[in-house]
Order: C-alpha cells, then sequence, then structure tokens
C-alpha cells in the first residue's frame, strides 16, 4: 500500500509540472466581464489563432481588477474601456503603450413601464436625473468597471453627488454586467449597459433600451501591453503580436464582423486619431 | 432556442466543448482529492494516535476549517501564486493545476477531520491487540489506515462533493479561461450572468449526474471490496 | 553470542494498580516461574484481567514494581496475549498471521511457510484465505491464538479466552493450549470457568477483590483449599 501511495504522489507531481510545457505559445490577456458576455472573444480570437498559432487566454474581470491584474504582472495584455485609467496605467509605467481598438455605446436599460418616464429620450444626463428624482430603482454595478466608471462620470455631468445622494432605490452590487442584468430584470430596475452585453443576454424579463444615441454614452476599448520592464517573464512578442492583429485591418475587419441577430455590437476604429 | 433541453441537446449530440468542460472539472476535483488525501489522510491518523501539546487546538482548527469560504481560500491562494506573490516564480496562476492546489487545500481539512474522528475511534477497539503485537507507530497509522479503508472512502466521497460542487475558489485561481480553466460550477455561472438561466440550469442538472455518477461507481468499487475482505 | 534472555520468573512486588479511583488490584506480590499453566480465578471484579495486562506489559502499575527476569525494562519480543473477544485485522486468516510475524521482526522471505505452519497448529489450513473476519468466534479465537504464537513466546497471556465460546470451540482451543504447554511455553491465563481451570492447571492463583487469597498446585487447590472462600469458591457458591 506504501508503493501505491508513493506513486500517486509521483503522478502528482508530474501533471503539476504539465502546464510549463503546454504553454509555449499562449498569452494572458485580462480583459472584461462585457466583452466575454457579448461572446466577442469567441468570435475574433478563432480567427486570430488560425491566422498566428497563438492561443489567447482571456481572464474576464471588470476593468478596475483587469488592470490590477496586469499590474501584478499576471497578464500579459490588457483589454479594457475606460480610457482615464488605462492612461493612467501607462503612465505609471505599468503598461508600455495605449491602442485605440473598437467602440460601442452604453445604453440606459429599463422596465418597459417606465417609471421613471425616460423612455425615448436621447438625453442620458436627464433620464438620470429624472430616475434620481422619482427614487425608481436603480442597479449599478459598483465594481470599477468601466461600464461603472462610466456610471460614476455621467452622474457627475449631471451635477448629483451620488455617493451622498443614493437611498434606497440605488442598488450597487459589486458584480458584472451580466449579474447586473439579471437583477435589473429581477427587480424591474434601470440599469446602464454595454449595447453589445445587452445584445447578447438572453434574460430579459420586462426590461428594454429606454436610452440611447447620447454622445456621452460612447465608449471606448483599448489594448495595452503590459510592461516587460517591470515583469520580465511577459511574453511581450506575442502580447505584441495580438496588439498588432487587433488594430491591423484583418483584426478589425474580424471586430466588425461580429454580429448577432444581424446586428453589429463593436465598431472598429483603430485608425481614428484620439480615440 | 434556449430551454432546458438544450442543455441535453449538447450531452447527447457529444458537443465537444461541453465534454472537455466535463472531463476538466473531474481531472481537477478528482486530483484534488488525491491530493489533499495524501496529506489529510496521515494527517488524520497522526491526530487520532498521538498526543501532543496543543493537539486540541489542532483538532478544534482543522474541524472549524471543514466550513473554510471557498472564496477565501481561492484568494490566498491567488496571492501565493500571483506573479507579484512568493509563488509567482512558479507561473501556475490561472492553469488547472492552481485549482488542484487551491482546491486540495480546501478539501484537507474535511479528509482529515474526518480520518481522525473515524481513526480515533478504530484504536479504540485495535489498542490492545496493536499494543499486545507491539506494532509501532507508524505501522499502528498505516494498518488503521488501511482497515478502515471503506470507512475513508465515503470520507474521500464527501471531500470530491465538496470540491466538484464549488465555485469560488476554480473562478478566482483559474480565470474561467475558455477552454483551458473552465469547468461545470464556473461555466454555469458564466451562463447564468449571460442570462442563459435554461442552458445553466441544464448544465448544473449535468453536473449534479456527474457526481451521483461518481459515488455511484465508487459505492459498487467498495461493496466489492467489502464483500472480498468481510 | 549472547546468552538468552528470559522473562521468567516473573515478579511482582507489592503491585497495585487503581483506575478511576478504583483500587483494582492491591499490593500484590506474586511470582511466576516457568513451568506448567498458571490459571487466575476467581469471582467477576476480583481483578484478574488487570493482573493478566500488568503481567504482559501491557498497563503499568500505579505502585509497586514487576520484573521479567530480573529486568524492570524489557521489549516483551517474548510475551503474546490472547484477549478475551479477538480483533480480526481487515484481511485474511492468513494475512492476519503475516502481520503478526511482521510485527515480531520476521523477515519477509520465513513468513509464507511459518504462516502455513501456524495455520495447520491452530487447524486453521483450509480457512488461510478467508476473511478473517467471517470466521467464527471458535475459529477467530484459534486465529488469535496463532497470531500470538506467531512471537515465538516464552510466555503467553490469556484473558479468559473461551468466555464467548460454545463447547466444541472451547474444547478445540483447549486441547491446542495443552499443546503448546507441553512444547514449553508458560502459560499464564484468567478464566471463570472452574471446569476450564481443573483442566489445565498447573498452578492455580485465587484472586478476591484485588488480592491474592489463596496460591497453590491446581490438585492441592480443588481438593484440600486452604481457606473458606477458596472452598466455596470451588463448590460454586457465590463468593461476595
Amino acid at each position: 500500500m506504501q508503493t501505491r501511495r508513493f506513486f500517486l504522489a509521483a503522478a502528482m507531481l508530474a501533471s503539476l509540472c504539465a502546464p510549463a510545457l503546454a504553454q509555449d505559445k499562449s498569452i494572458v490577456v485580462a480583459s472584461t466581464t462585457s466583452t466575454q458576455d457579448s461572446g466577442l472573444f469567441g468570435h475574433i480570437l478563432p480567427i486570430f489563432q488560425r491566422a498566428t498559432g497563438i492561443d489567447v487566454k482571456v481572464v474576464a474581470q471588470g476593468t478596475g481588477q483587469a488592470l490590477d491584474t496586469g499590474r501584478r504582472g499576471d497578464a500579459d495584455v490588457v483589454f479594457v474601456h475606460a480610457r482615464a485609467a488605462e492612461e493612467k496605467f501607462v503612465g505609471e509605467g505599468a503598461g508600455v503603450k495605449r491602442f485605440p481598438v473598437m467602440y460601442n455605446d452604453f445604453v440606459l436599460i429599463g422596465p418597459k413601464s417606465d417609471p421613471a418616464g425616460v423612455k425615448g429620450t436621447k438625453d442620458i444626463v436627464a433620464a438620470l436625473k429624472a430616475i434620481q428624482a422619482k427614487a425608481t430603482p436603480f442597479v449599478s454595478r459598483g465594481d470599477r468597471s468601466g461600464t461603472h466608471q462610466a456610471e460614476l462620470a455621467l452622474w457627475k455631468d449631471a451635477g448629483i453627488d451620488i455617493a451622498a445622494n443614493k437611498g434606497p432605490w440605488y442598488r450597487d452590487i459589486g458584480q458584472g454586467m451580466g449579474a447586473a442584468l439579471n437583477t435589473a430584470s429581477a427587480m424591474n430596475a434601470y440599469v446602464l449597459s454595454d449595447r453589445g452585453t445587452w445584445i447578447s443576454f438572453k434574460n430579459r424579463g420586462d426590461l428594454a433600451i429606454a436610452v440611447e444615441g447620447d454622445q456621452r454614452l460612447f465608449n471606448q476599448y483599448g489594448v495595452i501591453l503590459v510592461n516587460p520592464a517591470k515583469h520580465p517573464h511577459v511574453k511581450k512578442e506575442l502580447g505584441q503580436a495580438f496588439i498588432d492583429w487587433l488594430v491591423s485591418p484583418a483584426g478589425q475587419k474580424a471586430i466588425a464582423d461580429y454580429k448577432i441577430d444581424g446586428q453589429q455590437l463593436f465598431f472598429p476604429n483603430a485608425n481614428v486619431p484620439g480615440a | 432556442m434556449n430551454d432546458g433541453s438544450s442543455a441535453l441537446a449538447l450531452v447527447l449530440g457529444g458537443d465537444p466543448a461541453l465534454y472537455a468542460i466535463v472531463r476538466l472539472s473531474l481531472f481537477v476535483s478528482l486530483s484534488a482529492t488525491a491530493l489533499a488525501a495524501l496529506f489529510a489522510l496521515p494527517l488524520g491518523a497522526l491526530l487520532a494516535l498521538v498526543r501532543f501539546p496543543g493537539r486540541t487546538l489542532v483538532v478544534v482548527l482543522i474541524n472549524a476549517f471543514m466550513g473554510l469560504p471557498p472564496v477565501v481560500v481561492g484568494l490566498a491562494v491567488y496571492l501565493l501564486l500571483s506573479r507579484s506573490g512568493p509563488l509567482g516564480f512558479l507561473g501556475l496562476l490561472f492553469s488547472p493545476q492552481a485549482m488542484i492546489v487551491a482546491q486540495a487545500l480546501l478539501v484537507m481539512p474535511i479528509i482529515a477531520a474526518l480520518t481522525r474522528q473515524t481513526i480515533e475511534d478504530l484504536w479504540a477497539e485495535y489498542r490492545d491487540e496493536l499494543t499486545a503485537m507491539r506494532v509501532g507507530p507508524l505501522a499502528r497509522a498505516a494498518t488503521l489506515l488501511w482497515d478502515a479503508r471503506f470507512s475513508l472512502v465515503t470520507t474521500l466521497l464527501a471531500g470530491f462533493g465538496r470540491a466538484a460542487a464549488e465555485v469560488g475558489t476554480v473562478l478566482i485561481v483559474g480565470g474561467n479561461i475558455d477552454g483551458f480553466t473552465r469547468t461545470m460550477t464556473t461555466a454555469i455561472a458564466l451562463e447564468t450572468s449571460k442570462g442563459d438561466l435554461p442552458l445553466a440550469m441544464g448544465l448544473g442538472t449535468v453536473l449534479i449526474t456527474l457526481i451521483v455518477l461518481v459515488n455511484a461507481t465508487v459505492w459498487g468499487v467498495r461493496r466489492a471490496g467489502e464483500i472480498r475482505a468481510g | 553470542m549472547r546468552p538468552p534472555v528470559s522473562d521468567l520468573p516473573l515478579m511482582l512486588d507489592d503491585v497495585s494498580f487503581v483506575a478511576r479511583d478504583v483500587n483494582v488490584v492491591r499490593q500484590i506480590s506474586l511470582a511466576i516461574a516457568a513451568g506448567a499453566p498458571t490459571v487466575l480465578v476467581g469471582p467477576n471484579g476480583a481483578g484478574k484481567s488487570t493482573l493478566i495486562r500488568l503481567a504482559m506489559g501491557l498497563i503499568a502499575p500505579t505502585a509497586g514494581r514487576i520484573t521479567w527476569g530480573g529486568r524492570g525494562e524489557t521489549d516483551g519480543k517474548r510475551r503474546a496475549m490472547v484477549f478475551q473477544r479477538p480483533v480480526m485485522l481487515r484481511r485474511s486468516a492468513a494475512a492476519n498471521v503475516a502481520y503478526a510475524l511482521k510485527a515480531a521482526g520476521v523477515p519477509r522471505a520465513d513468513r509464507a511457510p511459518r504462516v502455513s505452519t501456524l495455520l495447520a497448529r491452530v487447524g486453521l489450513a483450509p480457512l488461510a484465505e478467508r476473511p478473517a473476519r467471517r470466521l467464527s468466534g471458535g475459529e477467530q479465537q484459534r486465529l488469535a491464538l496463532a497470531r500470538a504464537l506467531a512471537r515465538d513466546p516464552e510466555v503467553l497471556f490469556l484473558d479468559e479466552p473461551t468466555a464467548s465460546l460454545d463447547p466444541a470451540a472451547t474444547k478445540a482451543f483447549e486441547d491446542i493450549l495443552r499443546d503448546v504447554a507441553q512444547s514449553g511455553v508458560k502459560i499464564v491465563m484468567a478464566t471463570h470457568d472452574l471446569g476450564e481451570a481443573r483442566r489445565l492447571a498447573g498452578e492455580i492463583v485465587f484472586l478476591l477483590r484485588g488480592r491474592v487469597h489463596e496460591c497453590a498446585p491446581a490438585e492441592k487447590f480443588f481438593t484440600a483449599p486452604a481457606t473458606p472462600e477458596a472452598a466455596a469458591f470451588t463448590r460454586g457458591d457465590l463468593v461476595i
């Protein structure tokens, strides 16, 4: 029986060593739940793999968490949507350079019964003011994600100090986009979502788009290589290859081609200056 | 398109993605249980047989750690394995191996605590004979563990059950990477967050069926063994 | 080559044993020498079982001293014991005996033939591969005896070994025991069965309330007991 135990231990040790061999042509990309939940990666990554043979392992977290993962050196590339946070990331030396990749927009989702009376308006700031004034239920992601940061910026634009003015109507759940939509669906609440996740979301309940088209709802995605100077183990050639592909015509086309029910979710704009 | 039968269709149609997820789940949880047993069985026997200062405290702690929150274990292992952490040089984060280690830590207290109880009870019965035969301490532990093997199988199943059912540890430590570290539980969490609740429930049913099958298989093996060994 | 070390004579010098505030054995002084079987008799609670365990070295006295062949510290290699209810290891009969041989330090190569010999000696050869837990009560007790004999003991202690056995099994067991005694092994046995004491004893130690009440060669004890309590006991009366 002792010998049996020993071989089991040996096999365990051997299997623990295995990853070092298998991971040669792969990178870890820390990205957001919105890109994962919308199914974008499921579409574009196989194309990238066929073109370059590189395996992309996506760890989907909120933007804040994804950038922290990059800071710790646990990812090779970060792919998120909060420009201010991304520029800070590069500014600290945690990332090499920010490349704009694509954009989509945010939409305000709400119950079809529209208790705040905001449906159809193109003014997101006015809509948020109405929601706060009428204290209709509103779900916030509360997780330092790109969407959460956009939401906070919009409250600020509306002149509302949300931290001081939130009441029981403001439900801060600290989770990803899918979870936020599920919660809003269950509570019949308003919620700010990126369009991509909304289009592919299947548990809509009584929810529909309430406000869209406002310029302030523009949502830009950027990709950054984690700085190999800070983390020498970062796979800089493979990571850069991914970034290069994303902004290349092939990558940009792959992004544009991703559709659900005929609707395009993300709009490539790597070549647009100042994006 | 999206009802409970879509999960069944995936199973019956031999969907490769689903089967890959099932294989990974079994690989991770079975390996974690085996790894945990490697340390926890001797530890349990040691606690049952040896009196040392502070033993009571250790026993109480191990009993308490049966209820370790998976997400806390996941976080602790994440910080250890992160590139910025002490074991970062191993490069194990976001891999099945990290998931195995983390789940093993989660499951070890269960196996150790239940083993300790089983061996303690058995020692009360065997004490006279083994003392009269002048069996040394290591041999005693080995003999008791072997003679208790059928009860210990139930203990191992309890550990496996905990491992197979949890999501917090493997989600944090594995990253739920598609095709690499996505297990049944993290896939269910993902489908839930995508709003595809029927598919998530269907996967949940598949997972429960899997766990039942493992238990049934082990039960059969145990029965056969019991009949052979009396 | 060292002279062989003996555990006999086994001397108890003013030995007491207190368990949970109960004085089970009080100030016993006894000498057990080589030769015919020494049988401990006495009513339940007299301290027979405790005395056997002390003599085996399973427990230590709370007062007094025990020496084996003049030595206070021994490795106990040549002492063995059979308990009233034997615990069978969860494996075959043969494997149980092999286990005892291994514990006694017998090298692997020598074990298999010795297992066969020992099983044959206790009449269990045809049941060698049977799971030990599925043996009958009498068979299990004989297997326990085989395990004890595996140690090639100089002294064999038995604590009421036939108390749970039916007459046929008891006879089978006693026959083997007689054989073992004749082969030179010193037997020290506790029994509550007077008939068994009559059948097997060379010497009787009569215990009453934790003390040695009378100690005499068997024939003398049964035909002409020295004390009234011994007389009452051998008549079959309850001695309180």
